[in-house]
């Protein structure tokens, strides 16, 4: 089987994500790569490394260099006439490109894939992570997107893929970049930091948030993420969600704080590797999946764990 | 302009899913069913976009058994003008999902079609941005704002990194992320009032759209369960137990 991986980028450096999308696909057959926006010569070399990978597609044009879905589904659409799966990893970017490339070939995307089961079946969560489908596909081709903590990142070095430019597709001029607001974070990100600093509901306000929370991800260099209670209630962006409607995470160690474990909350992170849970309240959900639970109160504990650690 | 919005029948948001013993699916038997919340954000978005004068109507669909009626009239109290029921008791994929609202689409000629980015069901995540590849309109997904200009909109988008905005030649595709607004209850006398706004009741085979499974469940199962661990007694020892992990500034 040939494989389409989409590489995600940002213009100079392949994501994270992109390698755990390619680990998935390696395990289908061969591993071909597409690389779309404008400039992308860094990129396609940097990807042309990633570990296992056969051919490079690069389609260089300004039309790609928003990653505008209506541009770039038509796109893989027609290179999908040489490819057997389309994989792409269930970021914002993937989720949005991926079923409109589905739909164009008249395939019905699997989304989310947590593991490979065989050639044409897999697994995926249901009711947020509450219950695992196991699916199997009966179309010519596939389409998947790939929730990139359940699969190891491929090496991003080591590989020697031939770079092909691509010349189809252009821009179709029904829709357009207008301008971004992307948070500089002078820390990790969520999706692949190393340890998280999540705050919930019970820190009561944004400036508590950047009292409590703030000092001990920066001792700790790191990531920032926050509960939807405390996304809805303000206190931080949305950016910071972690859970079945925000982020997936799966971190080396995960700090839960002033968080209660609402189910949309411990669908984003409880495959982190160590939980711990720092909460007030003794029969919180939270402490039923932490690996370290401390029954305290946070606005006293946290900064003495930030001091002492 | 008027605005299309689909609506889901799903297992309430509150209610947590129980995995059948057989492997089957999630038990729906006696369980409380809501709108998908999503989809609610989508129904109140049209709304608003009334309100201002940019929407003169609003069409509600499900796609779904008879029961689907409750939740259309749940957005018919709301404020939807009408509903059109496409009713099946087959579990409807995204695919054939969106060939019926295309069907739809090309018989009503709306000027947006507002979904829910995902049902919190199935959490698919695809049937609006199928429907945008199948009617050839451009798609703002995850939206948190959304601006109609004359003959475009503006969409703000939630992405990974933060925030983004689109503009898109009408007709277009929206679907709604949390923080786009705040669903309204309905008023008891626009739920009396909805009882007798129109409904109409298709099916599937009247759009002409095959809705035979493409994808077969083989089985679900419970998600592997994460036992606790301990609890610490002060924050003393954690730090012991995190700096014997290699966890420390």
């Amino acid at each position: 089987m040939k494989t389409l991986v989409w590489v995600e980028h940002d213009g100079s450096a392949v994501k994270d994500a992109t390698l755990a999308a390619v680990t998935a696909a390696s395990k289908l057959g061969e591993v071909h790569l597409l690389v779309a926006g404008s400039g992308v010569d860094g990129v396609a070399k940097a990807a042309a490394g990633i570990a296992g990978v056969g051919k490079v597609h690069v389609a260089d044009n300004a039309a790609f260099g928003h990653n505008l879905p209506e541009n770039i589904a038509p796109l893989v659409a027609d290179l999908m006439g040489s490819h057997d799966a389309f994989v792409a990893p269930a970021t914002t970017t993937g989720k949005n490109i991926a079923p409109r490339v589905a739909a164009l070939l008249d395939v019905m995307q699997i989304s989310e894939i947590l593991s490979v089961e065989g050639p044409k079946t897999f697994t995926r969560p249901i009711y947020a992570g509450n219950a695992i489908a196991t699916v199997e596909s009966s179309d010519a081709k596939l389409v998947l997107t790939v929730r990139g903590t359940a699969f190891e990142k491929a090496a991003s070095t080591g590989g020697s893929g031939a770079v092909e430019a691509v010349s189809a597709g252009g821009d179709t001029g029904i829709s357009s970049f207008v301008g971004a607001e992307i948070a500089k974070q002078d820390r990790p990100e969520l999706t692949s930091a190393k340890i998280i600093v999540s705050g919930g509901r019970a820190l009561g306000s944004s400036e508590k948030y950047q009292e409590v929370i703030v000092p001990l991800a920066d001792k700790l260099g790191a990531a920032l993420g926050a509960s939807r209670a405390a996304v809805d209630a303000g206190y931080v962006p949305n950016d910071y969600q972690v859970g079945q409607t925000g982020k997936i995470v799966a971190p080396e160690v995960y700090f839960a704080i002033g968080i209660s474990g609402a189910i949309q909350h411990l669908a984003g992170m409880k495959d982190s590797k160590t939980i711990v849970a720092i909460n007030k309240d003794e029969d919180a959900p939270i402490f039923q999946v932490a690996d370290f639970g401390l029954v305290d109160d946070l606005f006293s504990a946290v900064p003495e764990l930030t001091a002492k650690i | 302009m008027k605005i299309l919005v689909p609506v889901k029948r799903v297992l309430d948001y509150n209610v947590k899913p129980r995995v059948k013993s057989d492997g089957t699916g999630v038990d729906l038997a006696n369980v409380k069913m809501s709108m998908n919340p999503f989809d609610e954000i989508g129904v109140e978005e049209a709304i608003r976009l009334k309100e201002k004068g940019v929407a003169t109507e609003i069409v509600a669909v499900s796609v779904g058994p008879a029961k689907a009626q409750e939740t259309l009239r749940t957005a018919l109290a709301m404020g939807a003008d009408r509903a059109i029921l496409v009713q099946t008791d087959d579990e409807v994929e995204p695919l054939a999902l969106a060939k019926i609202f295309k069907a739809i689409a090309d018989a009503e000629g709306p000027g947006l079609v507002i979904l829910g980015k995902q049902a919190i069901d199935g959490d698919n995540n695809q049937t609006g941005q199928m429907l945008a590849a199948l009617t050839g309109w451009a798609q703002g997904t995850f939206a948190s704002a959304v601006d109609v200009e004359g003959d475009h909109v503006s969409v703000t988008r939630e992405v990974d990194g933060g925030l983004e905005t689109v503009k898109l030649k009408l007709p277009a595709i929206v679907t709604t992320d949390l923080r786009l607004n705040e669903p309204r209850y309905a008023s008891l006398p626009n739920i009396m009032k909805a009882k007798s706004k129109p409904l109409d009741t298709k099916s599937p085979a009247d759009y002409g759209v095959d809705t035979a499974p493409r994808v077969k469940t083989v089985k679900v199962s419970e998600p592997p369960v994460r036992s606790a661990g301990v609890k610490v007694a002060d924050v003393d020892e954690l730090v012991a137990k995190l700096k014997a992990m290699g966890v420390h500034s």
